[in-house]
Formats: C-alpha cells, sequence, structure tokens
C-alpha cells in the first residue's frame, strides 16, 4: 500500500544555506524505517515534510506513486507521534484518542469499536477517564500511540518518542513500539538521535548528518561496513576506537599513534595505499585479553576500568586517543597497570584520513567461520 | 567518672540543643523575609492601609469642608445610602455599564488576537496597531471620542447622515450616553485585553494543532476544542481584570459627560467624587467607597468559587 520515494528533497530556509540536500531514497511498504543522526542534522525536519507540516523546499515527495508535495497532512493518510505526544491535556484519554475520528465526524459506533480495539491492544482500558496529567511517561506514549491505532493510518512517523522516558521503560517501549508495527502491519518512519534505538528497531537505518545522507542500510551493515568515519563513530556503543596511521619505512609495520607497532600482514594490508594518511578504526570488542594466543600481543596502559558485572570496560591512553575494550566476564586490572591485548590486523577498519570514507572493512565473515570451525 | 549512662545524657543535652539551634534558624528566617518584604509593607502600608481603614473610619462620621470628622453617626451614613435614589441609580448604572463593556472587549479581543496569531507577513504591525490603545491615556480616548461624537461635526454622526439616518445626541440622549460611554471604555480596553489574549494563545503548544492536522480536523473544530479550552486561564485573568477596572471606570465619565444626562451615567466612582469633592460630604462618599469596595471583593469572590473549578490549568 504504502510505499514512499523521497526524490532530490531539499529544505531551505528564507533561501540561505540547505538544511537538507538532495535527499533520495524509497521506503517500502511495511518497512521500519529509522532516520538517525546527531541534532540538527535535519532528520526531524525531514519527517515533519513527509507529514506535511514543513513546506518541501525543492524535489518530489510520491506516497503510492503520487505526488503528495502540496497537499496538507490530512490529506497524506498517516498518523503521528510526537516527541512531546502531543495530549491535549484538558481532555480524558479517550477524548485525546477519538479526537482525530470525532473531528472527521466518523460514525460513533465506529469509534467506540477502534477505541476498545486500540485500548486492549495497548492495555489502557482503566486509564479512559483519566486526565493526561494524572498519567505516568510510559502510560501518556500509550495514549500517543493509541490515536495512530485508532486512525487506521498506513503510514506512521514517530518524532523521538522515547525521549522523554527513562531507562528502563525506554527499552520496554521500544519492544513494544516494535511488535505494534508488526501487528498492525504499518509503515514506520521513526526519528532518534539514539543510535541504539536505531539498531535494535530498525529494518532500515538512514544516518543523516548536516543534511547529507551517509548511508542506508540494515543495521548490522552500518556497524560492520560503515562508508565513512562518521557512521563507523556515529554506530556502536561504546564508540569505535579510531587512530592516526602511518606505515614504517621499510614498510614492515603499521605504526598507530606513535606508539602501536602491527606487523603488517600481506594477505591483510594489500590493498591499502601506502602513500596516504590513514585512520585506522577497531571495534572495542575486538581489542582482546591477549592471553591465550602468542601472536599479535601489545602492552598498553589501563587508565580506566568500568566493572558491569557481565563484562568489564577498559580505557587505554594510546598517544592522544582514548580506546575501550570490552571484555566478557569480571577482570580484576588495577588503574596504570600494563595490560596486554590482542589486536589482530583483520579486524581493523581503515579510513582515508583526509576524505574519512572507508578503504576497507573489518573482516567479520573469516574469523566467525575459523571460530565455528 | 560518671560514664556509666553516656548515651542518655548526651541524648538529652543534644537534643536540647537541636531545639535551641532549629529555633535560632526559624527566627533568622524570619527576619530575612522580613526584610525582604519591607519596601512592600511600607508602600502599601503609606498608600493602600493607611487610606482604606481611614475610609472606613471617616464612613462613620460627619465631616466639614475639610474633611476633618466632626460627629459620630454610626450606621447612618451607610443607611442614607440605601435610600438614595442617586447611589441607587449608580449603583445600577455601574452593573449595567459592566454588562456593555467586559462581554464585547473580551470577544473583539479574541477575534483579534486569533487574527493576529496568524503566521502572516507584517503581522508585527498589525499586533502593533491592536495593541496600541493600551499606550493612550484616558484622557487622551476621551477627548478623541469627544470629536467623534460630537453633535453636528463629529464623524459618527456625519456617517449617519450620508446613509440617510437621523443625527443621535450621542452624549446627552439618555438612550445613549451610557452605551457611547462603553464604546469608548471597549476601544480603550482592548489593547490590553487582545495583548494578554494574544500571550494566552502563543503559549499553546504548537504540537497540539499539528498534531489535529494530521488527524484531520477543521479550523474551527481546532478553535472550539484546542484553542478556547487551554485559553480558559487566560479568560479568566482577562475577565476578573476587566471588570474590576470597569467597577472603578472615571476618567472617561468626567470629560465625556460628568455624569449626565439625568445621572444616565453617573458610576460610583464619579459619585464618590462628586460627593466628596463637589458636596464635600466626605463621610458619605467613604461610605460609598466602602460599598463598592465590598462590592467588588464579592464579585471577585464569586468568580473564584463558580468559575475558577472550571479553568484548565496545565
Amino acid at each position: 500500500m504504502s510505499q514512499i520515494e523521497l526524490i532530490n528533497i531539499s529544505k531551505s530556509y528564507d533561501k540561505q544555506k540547505d538544511v537538507l540536500n538532495s535527499i533520495n531514497l524509497s521506503i517500502e511498504e511495511g518497512e521500519f524505517f529509522v532516520l538517525v543522526g546527531p541534532s540538527g542534522s535535519g532528520k526531524s525536519t525531514l519527517l515533519r515534510m513527509i507529514a506535511g507540516l514543513e513546506e518541501i523546499s525543492g524535489g518530489f515527495l510520491k506516497i503510492n506513486g503520487q505526488t503528495m508535495n502540496h497537499l496538507p497532512p490530512k490529506d497524506r493518510n498517516l498518523s503521528m507521534v510526537f516527541q512531546n505526544y502531543a495530549l491535549y491535556p484538558h481532555l480524558t484519554v479517550q477524548e485525546n484518542i477519538l479526537f482525530g475520528l470525532k473531528g472527521r465526524k466518523i460514525d460513533k459506533k465506529e469509534q467506540q469499536r477502534r477505541l476498545n480495539e486500540a485500548a486492549e491492544m495497548l492495555g489502557i482500558q482503566e486509564l479512559l477517564k483519566r486526565k493526561p496529567r494524572e498519567l505516568s511517561g510510559g502510560q501518556r506514549q500509550r495514549v500517543a500511540l493509541g490515536r495512530t491505532v485508532v486512525s487506521h493510518a498506513p503510514l506512521c512517523l514517530m518524532d523521538e518518542p522515547l525521549s522523554n522516558l527513562d531507562a528502563k521503560l525506554r527499552a520496554h517501549m521500544r519492544v513494544e513500539i516494535r511488535r505494534l508495527q508488526k501487528r498492525l502491519g504499518l509503515t514506520m518512519i521513526y526519528v532518534t538521535h539514539d543510535q541504539v534505538e536505531a539498531m535494535t528497531m530498525g529494518d532500515r537505518i538512514m544516518v543523516l548528518n548536516d543534511g547529507q545522507i551517509q548511508q542506508v542500510g540494515e543495521p548490522i551493515t552500518l556497524y560492520n561496513e560503515p562508508v565513512n568515519l562518521f557512521v563507523a563513530s556515529f554506530i556502536g556503543s561504546p564508540k569505535i576506537n579510531v587512530g592516526n596511521a602511518v606505515f614504517s619505512e621499510n614498510g614492515k609495520y603499521l605504526i598507530v599513534e606513535n606508539q602501536l607497532h602491527i606487523p603488517v600482514d600481506p594477505s591483510v594490508f594489500c590493498h591499502i595505499p601506502r602513500d596516504r594518511n590513514l585512520k585506522v578504526g577497531i571495534r572495542s570488542e575486538h581489542l582482546m585479553p591477549g592471553i591465550s594466543k602468542k601472536e599479535n600481543l601489545h602492552y598498553l596502559e589501563a587508565v580506566n576500568i568500568e566493572q558491569l558485572g557481565n563484562e568489564t570496560s577498559i580505557a587505554f591512553e594510546l598517544g592522544s586517543e582514548l580506546w575501550t575494550a570490552k571484555w566478557p566476564g569480571q577482570w580484576k586490572i588495577d588503574l596504570g597497570q600494563k595490560v596486554s591485548v590482542q589486536i589482530m590486523p583483520e579486524f581493523l577498519l581503515f579510513f582515508d584520513a583526509d576524505s574519512g570514507n572507508l578503504i576497507k572493512s573489518a573482516e567479520l565473515g573469516k574469523s566467525q567461520g575459523a571460530v565455528s570451525v | 567518672m560518671s560514664m556509666i549512662y553516656p548515651t542518655i545524657e548526651t541524648n538529652e543535652t543534644y537534643l536540647h540543643q537541636a531545639e535551641r539551634v532549629k529555633r535560632q534558624n526559624q527566627m533568622k528566617s524570619f527576619l530575612k523575609g522580613m526584610l525582604f518584604l519591607l519596601p512592600s509593607i511600607i508602600l502599601f502600608s503609606v498608600f493602600v492601609f493607611y487610606p482604606m481603614f481611614k475610609t472606613i473610619y471617616l464612613s462613620f462620621f460627619l465631616t466639614n469642608a475639610q474633611g476633618a470628622t466632626t460627629v459620630f453617626t454610626g450606621w447612618d451614613n451607610y443607611k442614607a445610602l440605601f435610600v438614595d435614589p442617586i447611589f441607587i441609580k449608580s449603583v445600577k448604572n455601574t452593573f449595567l455599564f459592566v454588562f456593555y463593556t467586559v462581554p464585547p472587549t473580551v470577544i473583539i479581543s479574541l477575534i483579534l488576537a486569533v487574527i493576529a496569531n496568524e503566521k502572516l507577513k507584517g503581522i508585527g504591525f498589525f499586533r502593533t496597531v491592536f495593541s496600541s490603545t493600551m499606550g493612550v491615556s484616558v484622557a487622551a480616548a476621551s477627548v478623541f471620542w469627544l470629536y467623534l461624537f460630537n453633535p453636528t461635526m463629529g464623524l459618527l454622526n456625519k456617517v449617519l447622515e450620508t446613509s440617510g439616518l437621523d443625527a443621535i445626541e450621542w452624549l446627552t440622549d439618555p438612550k445613549w450616553a451610557l452605551i457611547a460611554v462603553s464604546a469608548t471604555t471597549i476601544w480603550m480596553n482592548i489593547g490590553f485585553t487582545f495583548l494578554i489574549l494574544l500571550g494566552g494563545l502563543q503559549s499553546i503548544d504548537s504540537s497540539l494543532y499539528e498534531s489535529a492536522d494530521i488527524e484531520g480536523s477543521g479550523y474551527f473544530y481546532k478553535l472550539r476544542r484546542i484553542t478556547i479550552p487551554m485559553l480558559s486561564p487566560t479568560f479568566f485573568f482577562v475577565i476578573t481584570v476587566s471588570i474590576i477596572n470597569t467597577f472603578q471606570t472615571f476618567g472617561q465619565i468626567d470629560i465625556l459627560t460628568q455624569g449626565g444626562p439625568a445621572n444616565g451615567t453617573n458610576l460610583i466612582v464619579y459619585s464618590i467624587y462628586r460627593e466628596a469633592f463637589v458636596n464635600y460630604q466626605f463621610g458619605a462618599a467613604s461610605a460609598q467607597a466602602v460599598v463598592l469596595f465590598i462590592l467588588i471583593l464579592l464579585m471577585t469572590a464569586l468568580q473564584f468559587k463558580l468559575v475558577e473549578r472550571k479553568v484548565h490549568y496545565q
């Protein structure tokens, strides 16, 4: 039903610099699509343009193959959940949920039927007579979702809906929203600045920065093969470890942050240009404890240790950078202690230091294969 | 050494000390609080509380022309008021005047505020114009309307004449005088009321309207179901303040009609003024002032009791 196409969409205020720049994108029916980016990246603006709350400065917006640029929001057949939920404080939960249906003069029986259906689905039957101020954050969120459910619109837009909730509730509502979306078969466009939300909820993610699309793809693709340094450091928690790297004069070592000497393995390093400024990146789970194997060991000074119970996060000082390692289990390490760390060259991501673009991603398939043998 | 029951002893002395420190701290914060209140206390005492008590005191006396008390009369001043046809008429006039003035002011201001809240080019100009009467003094506005109401040269009658209607003696015809003064007052009050209502409109969260847009609500549905209920605290404030202000109207009466014709526009405050500074009956005037004070107090209390619970605060 609902397939959304953005063709060369751009947005500028008062003919100034573009806030969004030639966005091309298509979203499939029934897809959970996440727009993620730091604040000011233009993701909310893009969502509001799809909703019809902001004017589109350039390009075309198509829903189901029809150009929607100049249609008012009510004719786009969509629903939207706002960051502050936009509940009417003077109306009860029931009146809030039915607000739109009443405005469109939908049959009373049909209204009641949809209300009961939504209330049951969201477990808010007991709250229908209350005012929004008598509800907790999570309950308000459910009421806002209730409006989406009763609207029966095939497309749902959400603008940072979980950012006002505490961490535990957020994790819970993530699951609920995702289940609701699958159950109703909604096409969802979901805006967030939280990369964990993006990774856990999205079928596909679009990373936006400074009004430019950085990368569109499945969560794991973005994690494993980020197209540039921005995506690499935006996706993943803790942040990917990055350092400047050069080859030694004789070409036998890769020197990271003037400290780490990584022996050059021709099979790994064959496509890496020798004459350019490089940045290498490595995920924190790939800075492994150097106990079992003897090769590729390096000694780094631990400057901070965080015990999380199921895992231990250790910060090392490396030149001007702080690298973080995440080791499963509980490790007893003292501050300032030199710890042996195994850095396998195949786990390194290589970026062009000037453009920030990816040269080579980590060889994960190979290593996972080796483990499962 | 007496260390056998050390805990009991120290506990008692400790509690005693804690009590003393607590009392000292309370005293300190009380003194500090009074220090902050002192400027208002002095100002209010000199300009509000002292005159108020003096008025109540005077209302039980007869006075000479200088305002000094001569004979204690008890409730006689009050008793005389309630059989005085002129005073009773002025009370009636005042209520009628409030009724003519407050509802039109609020309705016109609301319409202007809703229009001025739209995002249009040059809306700042209209906002300034709509609120500009706030900056016009009562005297200037009254003189301006005096010219408009002039029976022969006034613009209003010129308009009536050109459209073939009879000229109206705006300020001297008993049928029209109170309405004419009300029109002047509405015009003068619109600026303030408009500004407060516009502020109220702008503090309504825009996402409420956006959400309603997406759900397909029409303009008047939004106005009725979102704007009006969300404005209710502002309405309450504006109506309460307007009623109090209207009860105290004086300047435009003095300039436009001097209470005439035949006491047709004689409002309570004007009646007080005449009693005190034309007839030099300070005692009777004070009694009228006290009655006015009680009337306003009752009206405001009634409003809070009846209306405020229906007001929705965010």
